[in-house]
């Protein structure tokens, strides 16, 4: 399967890949200074997702590649959530 | 002479390794969620006591560091090999600079009797000692695997020089930036969870 195509990704996309990671950056930066109580942390989160999402759909090239790949780190991530959900299930309910 | 080379089974091994890397940092992450859910209000203090400058600093390297070694594989694609090499040398030295920065940012927390099993943190309470040790052991973590990535930047670096890594062969190069997005990903969550906490 070494024949395999290979997408080129442009300088300047990868640029702008750059720009919206450090935005977002700068927002979670500021939303520590604002009070949102107990979302806080939820909100740091959620635009971590996202930073995460955009470093491995694009730097990853999970958007160009073969679709096997975004497959597998689907599945592990799901693992990772089953096992976080099924540990605070116990610490919740202990 | 036939070559034998399966670049979509050297990707797929890298990422099958990236993986691992998921759940063990994965592990730690839940371990730290239970401890912050368990002294809320000790991992809060302590998260306040981090230097939130010197974190957004490291953050906006490392960014700016997958986006060099990321433009690294376009330039090989290009056939630009050059560029490449500088690219990677920016990416290197970026890494570097990450390094340098916490350095600076354990020294703080040693001069001020802040380090594992320390005289000064044995007499906090049971949740600054989680949160430190988490702080310590986790950022200490990322940060070895920073240097195996600078190392294996370098060994990339080493085959571009020798022609063995070239434009119509460069899978060695995207495993590497796989990799080096790998530390950047484990850092996007580091950052605001000890760094921001509010």
């Amino acid at each position: 399967m070494s024949e395999e195509k290979h997408h080129i990704v442009p300088f300047r996309n990868h640029f702008f890949v750059l720009l919206a990671l450090l935005v977002l950056t700068v927002v979670t930066v500021a939303i520590t200074w604002t009070n949102l109580g107990p979302y806080n942390t939820t909100t740091a989160m959620i635009i971590a997702g996202i930073k995460a999402a955009i470093v491995m759909t694009y730097f990853m090239h999970l958007r160009f590649d073969h679709k096997i790949y975004t497959i597998m780190v689907v599945l592990v991530l799901a693992l990772f959530a089953a096992v976080l959900i099924l540990t605070f299930l116990d610490y919740f309910y202990r | 002479m036939h070559e034998h080379r399966d670049d979509t089974a050297s990707k797929i091994g890298m990422w099958l390794f990236i993986f691992t890397e998921i759940l063990l940092f994965g592990g730690l992450f839940i371990v730290y969620a239970v401890y912050r859910y368990k002294n809320p209000v000790a991992f809060h203090l302590a998260g306040e006591e981090l230097n939130v400058m010197l974190g957004t600093l490291n953050t906006v390297v490392l960014l700016i560091s997958s986006m060099t070694i990321a433009m690294a594989i376009t330039a090989m694609q290009r056939g630009k090999t050059e560029l490449s090499l500088r690219l990677l040398y920016i990416t290197i030295f970026l890494a570097i600079l990450f390094m340098v920065n916490k350095y600076f940012e354990w020294g703080f927390k040693f001069e001020h009797g802040i380090y594992p099993s320390s005289e000064y943190l044995q007499s906090l309470s049971r949740g600054d000692i989680l949160f430190y040790g988490l702080y310590f052991f986790m950022t200490g973590l990322h940060a070895l695997h920073i240097i195996v990535g600078v190392v294996f930047i370098g060994f990339v670096v080493y085959y571009i020089k020798k022609g063995k890594v070239r434009q119509d062969r460069f899978v060695m190069l995207e495993n590497s930036g796989l990799y080096w997005h790998l530390v950047d990903l484990i850092w996007i969550f580091l950052f605001p969870l000890f760094y921001l906490i509010h």
